[in-house]
């Protein structure tokens, strides 16, 4: 008996180690530790609680339980019978092809279609580092060109689209894309511009930035619509979607080039006399070694800027062009549809924010690649 | 005629006459009539009118769900190119904002404006565009729930008046009441959906806008009849059509065309019996369709134009009842004079 005490006894004693206690790790540790740690916080966890979920409820009864998801003929009777307390989505079935496409040709829709795809397909093929070669500029001007024939038409037996019948997403796009892809470049020739040695350049660079940077963009906006047309010779008429766009450009052009001239401010001294010693060139020099340094620590405010101007195109609303947001707008104009703003806003802002969020959560994941070297 | 712009468009109109404080050259540019004079020839040859209209205003011009421009500006668009061209097709619809309206006209951006703008005299002279013909009267007025009882707005006396502010409506409000010594309690709210919704929830006695935005307000919402629009209307709002300054022969045509639809409408002409009405014996319709003398020839159209506009959007009253009537406007002042006693009034087909 003794013996198979003792035994028993040595055993115990060589156990595999216990693990802690349940309530010290994992999921309910961290529970504890966070949202239970004392009477005051374990009372805010549940108010919080019951309040998140009351409304979640709530919110999913609206959206979901109770919504009206289609009706015939634009009888809207079925959802003002709600009364609110269900979505009527209707007015996105119904109207999601004028959200997107805005005034376009009915019949011609496929085409702007085909636009977002292309510049999704652009944006998606510009993110991946193994096609970062000289041919994505290629690739680039090329699909920005497929795009301008896809949207005018008037070759391939696809009839012509002024311009004023664009409208929807394909103006956000197109104002974005083409914005920053445009302003980007002018960026960093005006970033160095400002910190060259030479007076007239630096004048100039200096005189843009502050000149664009003292005004609203949407003076901007109005300028570029409403007196650049009465400086022009009679008879003559630049699009109003390119002055629009000029302008965005030019805007965006004045912001980026304050953070990119913030990158080259951050590298030490050090840098440009080492490329100096190698005996580089300035071009060379700011090619090889300034800009990609420069460039890499100033990613997070640039997709800032970014993220910004993707959303400040909306302002083109106030000159009578349908993007995103303005075409959402009038979708609810229509009397039959009046009254289900919410609906609709919530669907541009759902379209808004998958953009941005891409875009942010993309600049996060390049951040942590490109500063890879820095960490310890 | 109450701008329909947002909080930033008024912010933007502040910067804009900052701009234009700083540059004396963009003020004189604007008494600048157009050179070009003629935009009849100038139609003609490119094939298309371009056709200046409201962003989105219920009835009076929004794209429906196809993006197809409907309401009754759009179809005195509609109008005008089938009066040039013989076909509503070859229109091109151009939206314009309240701020840029006129100068999309003034630099040939568009060649009309059919765009619920208020006919006045400064418009008429400083901004270098002419107005050719009123095609809708409209007015301020005051809407207020039945239950409250009142039916004239001088019993408004003492109550809370919602307004939408920085617009003509707010002055003419304040004009009415100090020229009836009439107390009042303003609740000024910018956007239309929220003054809609404070008038419905009780935050004020009485909503005032246009007419036609009342009534349209009023058939939007679930019970109409809860509602009531009183007689007063406090201003006039002539909603005019406007081509630029000096351009008579275009004029012309514009203003025919709405006068064409007031007459079709006072002979009975409509889109269903135009082709048999060309057999009518009475005088004036025989010129007025074509079958005698050239009054088309003489405004420099197709002969037949009368016939290919009513054929394209109706008579008047076919084109108010398609575009208006549905968002509860009544003809009211815009009856013809000569049938019910309105102001819609045409001079002689001769």
């Amino acid at each position: 008996m003794s013996d198979i005490t003792l035994n028993a006894a040595a055993k115990v004693a060589e156990a595999a180690p216990r693990s802690a206690p349940i309530t010290q790790i994992g999921f309910v540790g961290w529970l504890r530790a966070n949202l239970f740690s004392g009477w005051l916080s374990t009372a805010v966890t549940l108010l919080l609680a019951y309040l998140i979920v009351r409304w979640a409820i709530g919110f999913v009864d609206w959206a979901f339980v109770n919504a009206v998801w289609s009706v015939p003929n634009n009888q809207t009777q079925a959802c003002r019978d709600l009364r609110g307390t269900g979505a009527c989505w209707a007015v996105v079935t119904e109207k999601h092809r004028f959200i997107l496409f805005g005034t376009y040709p009915y019949d011609q829709h496929w085409r702007p279609a085909l636009c977002i795809a292309l510049f999704v397909g652009l944006y998606i093929v510009s993110a991946m580092r193994r096609f970062w070669r000289k041919e994505l500029a290629l690739i680039w001007v090329a699909v920005l060109a497929v795009i301008g024939v896809l949207m005018w038409g008037g070759v391939l037996g696809m009839p012509y689209v002024p311009q004023e019948r664009w409208g929807g997403l394909v103006i956000t796009l197109i104002l974005a894309t083409f914005g920053l892809a445009l302003a980007f470049p002018l960026a960093i020739l005006v970033a160095l511009g400002r910190r060259s040695q030479l007076p007239a350049i630096k004048a100039i660079c200096v005189l843009y930035v502050e000149l664009i940077r003292g005004v609203p963009l949407i003076s901007l906006l109005f300028m570029a619509s409403v007196m650049f047309p009465l400086f022009l010779p009679e008879g003559m008429n630049i699009d109003k979607l390119l002055r629009a766009q000029l302008a965005i450009i030019l805007f965006a052009g004045a912001y980026l080039a304050e953070v990119v001239r913030g990158g080259l401010q951050s590298l030490s001294k050090g840098q440009y006399e080492a490329a100096d010693a190698l005996g580089l060139s300035y071009w060379q020099k700011t090619g090889f070694i300034i800009l990609p340094q420069a460039l890499r620590l100033v990613i997070p405010p640039l997709v800032n800027t970014f993220i910004g101007f993707f959303k400040d195109t909306s302002l083109v609303l106030i000159i009578g062009i349908f993007d995103l947001l303005t075409a959402g707008k009038t979708a609810i104009i229509e009397p039959a549809w009046q009254g289900f703003g919410i609906e609709v806003y919530l669907t541009v802002g759902a379209i808004y924010f998958i953009f941005c969020f891409a875009m942010s959560k993309y600049s996060q994941g390049l951040e942590a690649e490109l500063n890879r070297h820095r960490r310890h | 005629m109450p701008p329909f712009g947002l909080s930033i468009a008024r912010a933007m109109g502040a910067a804009a006459l900052g701009l234009a404080l700083a540059l004396p050259g963009v003020a004189q540019a604007q008494q600048a009539p157009a050179a070009n004079a003629n935009t009849f020839d100038a139609v003609r040859a490119r094939g298309q009118l371009v056709c200046g209209v409201n962003t989105g205003l219920a009835g009076f011009a929004q794209p429906d769900s196809q993006g197809v421009w409907r309401g009754f500006d759009a179809e005195y668009c509609r109008a005008i190119t089938a009066a040039i061209f013989g076909d509503p097709s070859k229109v091109r619809f151009v939206p314009t904002t309240a701020q840029v309206r006129f100068t999309a006209l003034q630099s040939g951006e568009v060649d009309v404006l059919s765009r619920n703008t208020t006919w006045t005299l400064s418009r008429d002279t400083a901004l270098g565009l002419d107005f050719a013909a009123t095609n809708f009267f409209d007015g301020q007025g005051f809407m207020v729930k039945t239950a409250l009882g009142v039916k004239s707005a001088k019993e408004l006396e003492g109550a809370t008046i919602c307004v939408q502010p920085g617009t003509t409506t707010e002055q003419n409000l304040s004009d009415w009441a100090r020229a009836n010594r009439i107390r009042f309690t303003p609740v000024v709210i910018e956007r239309l959906e929220e003054i809609v919704g404070a008038f419905v929830a009780g935050r004020c006695d009485a909503y005032t806008t246009d007419v036609s935005g009342l009534a349209a307000t009023r058939s939007a919402q679930p019970k109409p009849d809860d509602y009531v629009i009183l007689p007063e209307v406090i201003s006039k709002e002539p909603l005019a059509l406007g081509v630029r300054q000096g351009d008579a022969r275009f004029a012309d045509v514009v203003r025919w065309t709405h006068f064409l639809l007031l007459s079709a409408e006072e002979f009975g002409i409509t889109q269903g019996n135009v082709d048999q009405m060309a057999n009518d014996p009475r005088p004036e319709v025989q010129r007025m369709l074509g079958r005698n003398g050239e009054l088309g020839k003489m405004l420099g159209l197709d002969n037949l134009w009368a016939v290919n506009v009513i054929k394209a959007v109706g008579n008047y009253a076919e084109l108010f009842d398609r575009t208006l009537k549905p968002i509860g406007i009544q003809r009211g002042p815009n009856a013809l004079w000569t049938t019910q006693g309105g102001l819609q009034y045409s001079p002689p087909f001769r």
